[in-house]
């Protein structure tokens, strides 16, 4: 009746797991109440959970991505604190079983379930507005990809209640994946939590690419468009190029282990070498998928703050699509020790390198835009400032594994797990932080604390080097990766240090909280009433914040890159007459993303607890769901053009609070309203 | 440049790239053009694995004794033909002609059904003879990469099923014939992947 789930599932004995799983409970029921209280419910449904508004499911994306890094930070504090512990005899507090379990979903979920929707939701968030078009390609799928990324989300936070997840690391090699040597479910809610998102994460690199290929503000060329748009569209190309064969590698798995295939299996033929050529074909990728967004997040963040146009804009692009290119062929460097031999090493190691060449282009791009520049210090400045010095370093630690024979004694070290800490700390999470705090006024029409916004960086930056540069150190030494207990008692104090280490990046993320929450009590304190809070130069900076559903009322017409900048030079062009708003088809909310995932959910549960009838409820759920979608007419809503007119009036005549001083003194003298987009021609 | 689209935006001597937000007509099908694209190169995926354990049959028989070749090329000949049927279908949509649509993609449909009749039978063979996917990873690879192909097209009648009914209730307004001509464009890249089975897969085994 049940599959192999029976009371068994629910781990009763382990202390830590009961306790975070109370706490998680008291938490939501208490969120459950609260909201119930205020009655939010009918509003959330409204306006979030059915959106189709690209700015609404943006900001979803990265509050699923910050709940995620809190569970995935507990992860990593739980290994720091074990590894402090566990020299010599000592043996820790974390049983072998449930560390391997803990380093396992760490690396899950900080890539698949932070990483990955803080940069999708980055990219959801800004994109439309950068290229001046009232919402993405593809709306309902939008919100379809955000409600199958939640579902992988649910489905492997059940896996700490209900199970077991994975002990088998972040990527699940075969053969130890494989039924024979991971027999309990922990494989299984891997799998099944990673091809629902994975397939949400595809939808959405569709509807992005298409979005800025297809869609763009008229006069809006190839070489017009801002440069987050530019890394973005790498980004998603190499999703619809890389998670397809995620999609089929895990399918392969997938029926190894419930079909008895031998795809990767030891027996009858199979080749676990396969898999990981083909997990690192989609893995290698997946690290620039991540990386080059935030590479576009840092160039705008500098423009802006060095008040300057980014330098080397065209070498930029260049250097952009070709780290696109390359990183199709450096997949190998991760498993050099497979002894592919000499020639095959020698190209990947040499490809890997030749990455490094456009990496360095951007690098001085960066500088060279605020070298002459009137740079402010502001926060996002700071996490570019931060991650210009860190990610430099990771990417000579990186180089430097990229030479084969040195790639053999650092194999699987802690100096590896150091050199990628470092690049997706240094890099993903500082650009993030930095893209956080740069378009939160927008999205919210409020600025976050500065103050508290520093004191975060702070906390990062110290703690990321406190934490990781005695794991390079450690790795030089000799100690591996994954490795739960050692018994050579001198590892110790740079184990305690890099425990400190963590504990300080703990204090930064707890001031995050801390930075929301004061941000959004003093919010009236730190209206942005401007639109415009940095003096920006992109188009999304020339709307009130936060902006109308619609984006914009009259789409722009753009004529170069930093289109909004050239306008606020050009001391603003002349307001739409009255006539020039017109009625606006826009895509009307449906719940169609939260059903599907809701049946995505109950199917890959059955799936991965092998309950046959749950599974033919699921599967025929989703059906169903999509076949009443395909038949829904009302898709568009029309906003008639005199609610846009009201909507336009009331800006021009609400009150602007003034400015922060700091943002004043380098505004040139317009007025967001005195600043207006040409009328451009619509279709 | 073609004039027509700049006629639509008021100017008829802009670059295409700089006309603004392109029809939702073209901007469904570039999207379903990615899509394909990605299904394609998941079918890679699959083919690279078959081309790495197709030798490996672990001591059981291989693609050269398995596989009856002229009853593939019958099977290979009801795909095809159902290409152009399907096209002639979906030229019949854009004449708006009901019932030459309803004709084509019925008969786009029965040869679709005779397509994977022949494979289920190709595929029960094997599985009587002992050769099913558990026998051998080169068996394995086979019954994966042939069965995502058969699968995408099980997939596809159960679209033209739903297509055919939206045709009939829905009538043809321009949401209904974008899927139409998607359906096409998804019916026609399962050709192309077909024709790669059948050299590497099929005729490849010797």
């Amino acid at each position: 009746m049940f599959g192999r789930l029976s009371w068994s599932a629910i781990p009763f004995d382990q202390p830590i797991i009961m306790g975070t799983c109370g706490t998680i409970a008291a938490v939501l029921l208490a969120l459950g109440i609260l909201i119930s209280a205020k009655g939010w419910w009918p509003y959330l449904w409204r306006e979030w959970i059915t959106s189709v508004d690209h700015k609404r499911i943006g900001v979803m994306y990265m509050v699923l991505g910050l709940v995620m890094l809190l569970r995935g930070f507990a992860d990593a504090i739980m290994m720091r604190s074990q590894l402090a512990l566990a020299a010599g005899q000592a043996a820790g507090y974390l049983p072998p079983e449930h560390y391997d379990q803990i380093f396992s979903a760490h690396g899950t979920i900080m890539i698949f379930f932070v990483a990955m929707p803080f940069v999708v939701g980055l990219m959801n968030f800004v994109l439309p507005l950068q290229l001046g078009v009232r919402d993405v390609a593809f709306p309902v799928i939008n919100s379809v990809s955000f409600w199958l990324t939640a579902a992988g989300v649910l489905l492997v936070n059940l896996s700490l209640f209900v199970g077991e997840f994975a002990r088998t690391g972040w990527l699940a090699y075969p053969p130890l994946s494989e039924l024979a040597y991971s027999p309990g479910v922990g494989v299984d809610y891997y799998l099944w939590s990673l091809q629902l998102s994975g397939i949400g994460t595809l939808l959405s690199g569709i509807n992005l690419t298409t979005t800025i290929l297809k869609m763009r503000a008229p006069g809006m060329g190839y070489m017009q468009m801002p440069i987050f748009c530019w890394t973005s569209l790498a980004s998603n190309l190499l999703i619809i190029a890389a998670f397809p064969v995620l999609t089929a590698t895990f399918g392969m798995l997938l029926l190894d282990r419930y079909c008895d295939f031998h795809f990767f299996t030891n027996e009858l033929g199979g080749n676990p070498m396969m898999y990981i050529n083909l997990i690192w074909i989609w893995g290698h990728p997946e690290v620039y998928i991540l990386m080059l967004p935030v590479f576009g997040v840092f160039s705008e963040v500098v423009a802006t703050f060095s008040g300057k146009p980014l330098f080397g804009y065209r070498s930029m692009v260049a250097a952009t699509m070709a780290i696109c290119v390359l990183s199709f062929i450096v997949w190998l460097h991760h498993f050099f020790t497979m002894g592919a031999g000499a020639d095959v090493n020698g190209f990947f190691g040499i490809a890997t390198m030749i990455i490094a060449v456009p990496t360095g282009v951007k690098v001085f791009n960066w500088m060279f835009t605020m070298y002459g520049g009137r740079v402010r210090f502001t926060v996002p400045m700071y996490w570019t400032l931060g991650f210009i010095v860190t990610f430099v370093v990771g990417g000579m630690t990186g180089v430097l594994m990229a030479i084969p024979p040195a790639d053999f004694v650092l194999h699987n070290s802690l100096f590896l797990i150091a050199h990628f800490h470092n690049v997706a700390i240094g890099g993903v999470v500082f650009g993030v932080m930095a893209g956080m705090s740069y378009w939160f006024p927008k999205a919210f029409g409020f600025k976050l604390n500065e103050r508290l916004g520093k004191a975060v960086f702070w906390c990062w930056f110290i703690g990321f080097f406190l934490a990781f540069m005695p794991l390079y150190a450690l790795g030089l030494m000799g100690a591996t990766r994954r490795m739960q207990h050692y018994p050579n008692t001198h590892w110790q104090p740079l184990m305690v240090v890099a425990l400190a280490g963590a504990v300080v990046i703990l204090v930064g993320i707890a001031l995050t909280v801390v930075q929301l929450v004061v941000s959004i009590r003093d919010r009236r304190a730190n209206r942005d009433g401007t639109g415009d809070p940095w003096n920006g130069r992109t188009l999304e900076w020339s709307m009130p914040s936060p902006p109308p559903a619609w984006n914009f009322s009259v789409l722009p017409n753009v004529k170069q890159p930093d289109a909004y900048w050239e306008l606020k030079k050009a001391g603003g062009a002349h307001r739409p007459p009255p006539g020039a708003f017109a009625n606006l088809h826009m895509p009307r909310n449906t719940p169609v993303g939260i059903f599907l995932a809701f049946f995505a959910v109950i199917l890959g549960f059955a799936l991965i607890w092998r309950i046959d009838w749950l599974a033919a409820v699921g599967l025929t759920g989703t059906l169903a769901t999509a076949l009443r979608e395909s038949w829904r007419t009302d898709r568009e809503e029309v906003i008639p053009a005199r609610v846009v007119a009201a909507y336009e009036h009331e800006q021009d005549t609400l009150e602007h609070p003034v400015a922060p001083a700091e943002t004043c003194r380098t505004r040139p003298e317009v007025a967001r309203n005195d600043v207006r987009i040409t009328v451009g021609s619509e279709s | 440049m073609s004039t027509g689209e700049g006629v639509l935006h008021g100017v008829p001597d802009l670059p295409l790239a700089l006309r603004g937000p392109a029809p939702s007509r073209v901007v469904a099908g570039f999207g379903f053009w990615l899509f394909l694209l990605s299904d394609i190169i998941m079918f890679a995926a699959l083919f690279a694995a078959y081309a790495v354990l197709c030798s490996a049959t672990a001591g059981g028989p291989n693609g050269a004794e398995l596989f009856d070749k002229p009853r593939v090329f019958l099977e290979t000949m009801c795909l095809l033909a159902s290409s152009a049927t399907c096209g002639f279908g979906t030229i019949a949509m854009f004449r708006d002609n009901t019932r030459a649509t309803y004709l084509w993609m019925g008969i786009t449909f029965l040869l679709g059904a005779c397509f994977l009749s022949i494979e289920g039978r190709e595929f029960a063979s094997m599985l009587a003879a002992g050769a099913g996917p558990s026998h051998s990873a080169f068996l394995s690879a086979f019954f994966a990469l042939v069965g995502t192909h058969g699968l995408h097209v099980t997939v596809g009648l159960g679209w033209l099923i739903v297509m055919i009914l939206q045709v009939a209730t829905l009538g043809f307004q321009p949401m209904v014939k974008r899927r139409l001509y998607c359906f096409g464009l998804f019916w026609h890249a399962l050709d192309i992947v077909w024709i790669g089975v059948f050299t590497i897969v099929y005729l490849g085994a010797r």
